[in-house]
């Protein structure tokens, strides 16, 4: 089933008025409502008269993740707050997380996308779903309930977490559908063993994963694993959160709602428009939000696009799974961790910045694991065992409530943290995805 | 009365100890008295050298980190209740010992502990009120 059969099958002709007349009236909205706005287009010398159609987005200013923590936290809403109903905050790349903010249009704007989402995915409605995925700050678990909410589903909001808990609700609820992250899905298979269950005799069918990278080996080992189908799905809280963009059962690719979301990717160095299959960075201008429309973000991610229609029927256009970072962001379970964050952290603690080194890994069937290595400097080193066990604790105790995840601090000699060309290597992703 | 004595910092992985002690060797570095403290990570080795500038240099150049500390060396006579009396005149203080290590002479009745203290001078003053025998500097590291 195709829930907004309208836009998601919409001929490219039409669907280029659709976003054209969409992008005149947002370039106007934010030039209007959105005082930051208004300088980078005055900047840049372009005034909203200039923007005829889709084809001229390319005469707009990029916007990037400093301008909102610049702005933070309320600087780049384009709705006074009292118009706003929900706030998300996620991590940012140092100090300020990034704030966004929803609109009561901006709600139902996010509900839809994700309805189309789960049901691109192969959900009926009268489906059950298992929302694996946090509540609160995070997107995640809000946004697959909004979805869930408008396709008529019956919702199980379990959040993350609670493993043994997850399993008994599925066997006792037989929800046909599960939202979490891929990982977490693979470390269910293993606990479901442990109890005396067979995870391919789950009830659930389709699987709707997303919030971390993962790769196509990962996805055969989840459908053989639970015998379900494992779908992907794509989304950043600056956009909307989840539902930006979602596979369907012909895992060709991942549907980007561009009467809404309009995608474009580009060279991250020289921000040149990138043809059709070529790799490069997301850029997404939200074309109906107001809250906090964006023109052109840059996600970072770096993706390739194709517009040849699908065999499901859709006509959006469909990014690839992301293929990496044009920043030095990871993603660990879920939430993002930018290496500055980990600077800024030891900074504050010795008012010295030693050398340090994140490492994640992921062990089969287990969650992501971040060791953060500190090599142990004269200004940090002391004759005393407690001393030093107290400065790993503090490290150790900062980072997690600035990342809201565990890390293992370990405590190293001098230039153990391999150098190339005298500048450390900060991020060893060991994970196989 | 205070003693120069050296840490440093150690991962606990094979070999670190014996490239410690080849570094000193080569240096012409001689080994006093010392002691290794450790967790599941990491160590801290304590020495006390018969040339302190020389072995931080040598070390500091092979890339270790290491941090100088004053202890202090106390003779305590090498019988039944030697160090239990020293301990209580601390206490009566409020005096902490945050380690302490010991070594036996080579020959002659006393045995050499190292203490590091949380108020190295404070500790000094009282041990020397109740009449405890300390080395000076110069006698540890000649030993």
């Amino acid at each position: 089933m195709i829930w907004n059969e309208k836009m998601e099958c919409m001929d490219a002709g039409e669907m280029k008025e659709v976003q054209s007349e969409r992008l005149r009236k947002i370039v106007s909205y934010v030039y209007k409502n959105c005082p930051p706005y208004k300088t980078k287009f005055d900047t840049l010398g372009v005034r909203p008269g200039d923007i005829k159609g889709i084809e001229d987005i390319q005469k707009l200013p990029f916007t990037i993740k400093d301008d909102m923590r610049d702005s933070y936290p309320f600087g780049l809403f384009s709705t006074p707050i009292h118009k706003i109903k929900e706030i998300h905050v996620s991590s940012g790349t140092t100090g300020n997380p990034t704030v966004v903010g929803y609109t009561k249009e901006d709600i139902k704007l996010w509900s839809e996308a994700m309805a189309r989402a789960i049901c691109c995915a192969g959900a009926e409605p009268g489906d059950k779903i298992q929302i694996g995925y946090g509540y609160g700050l995070f997107t995640g678990g809000l946004g697959f309930h909004y979805g869930s909410l408008e396709m008529g589903l019956t919702i199980i909001p379990a959040s993350s977490g609670q493993t043994k808990r997850q399993l008994k609700l599925m066997t006792d609820f037989k929800p046909r559908i599960l939202a979490c992250t891929p990982s977490y899905a693979l470390y269910m298979a293993d606990e479901a063993r442990e109890m005396g269950l067979d995870p391919r005799d789950s009830s659930w069918e389709i699987g709707i994963f997303g919030a971390e990278p993962w790769s196509e080996s990962m996805r055969k080992e989840i459908e053989a694993t639970w015998n379900m189908l494992a779908t992907d799905v794509y989304g950043l809280s600056e956009i909307i959160g989840p539902g930006v963009a979602q596979e369907c059962r012909h895992k060709a690719g991942l549907h980007i709602w561009w009467d809404v979301f309009y995608p474009e990717v580009i060279h991250p160095e020289t921000g040149r428009a990138l043809g059709e299959g070529e790799v490069g960075e997301l850029v997404i201008t939200t074309l109906t939000k107001k809250g906090i429309p964006l023109i052109r973000y840059r996600t970072r991610d770096n993706v390739s696009i194709i517009y040849e229609k699908c065999r499901c029927g859709r006509t959006t256009p469909r990014i690839s799974k992301i293929k990496g970072r044009t920043d030095d962001m990871i993603v660990v379970r879920g939430i993002n961790v930018f290496p500055s964050q980990i600077e800024h952290v030891l900074l504050s603690i010795e008012g010295t910045q030693p050398h340090y080194q994140l490492i994640v890994d992921r062990k089969a069937g287990e969650l992501d694991e971040l060791e953060i290595l500190v090599e142990v400097e004269e200004k940090i080193f002391s004759d005393e065992v407690k001393k030093m066990q107290m400065l790993e604790d503090k490290i150790k105790r900062e980072i997690s409530s600035i990342l809201g995840i565990g890390a293992r601090v370990k405590l190293v000699e001098p230039k153990t943290i391999e150098r190339s060309e005298g500048k450390a290597k900060r991020v060893i992703d060991k994970r196989k995805i | 009365m205070k003693v120069e004595q050296i840490s440093i910092f150690l991962e606990n992985k094979s070999g670190r100890l014996a490239e410690v002690t080849e570094v000193l060797a080569k240096a012409g570095i001689n080994i006093r008295a010392l002691s290794l403290a450790d967790t599941a990570d990491f160590g801290i080795l304590r020495l006390i050298v018969n040339d302190t500038e020389k072995a931080k240099a040598v070390l500091k150049e092979n890339a270790f980190t290491v941090g100088k500390t004053e202890v202090v060396a106390i003779a305590v006579p090498d019988r039944p209740g030697g160090l239990a009396g020293m301990l209580n005149a601390l206490k009566g203080e409020g005096i902490n010992v945050e380690y302490m290590y010991a070594f036996v002479q080579k020959s002659g009745e006393n045995a050499i502990i190292i203490f590091r203290f949380d108020d190295i001078e404070r500790a000094i003053t009282v041990l020397q009120k109740a009449g405890v025998r300390m080395l000076k500097g110069e006698e540890v590291h000649a030993l």
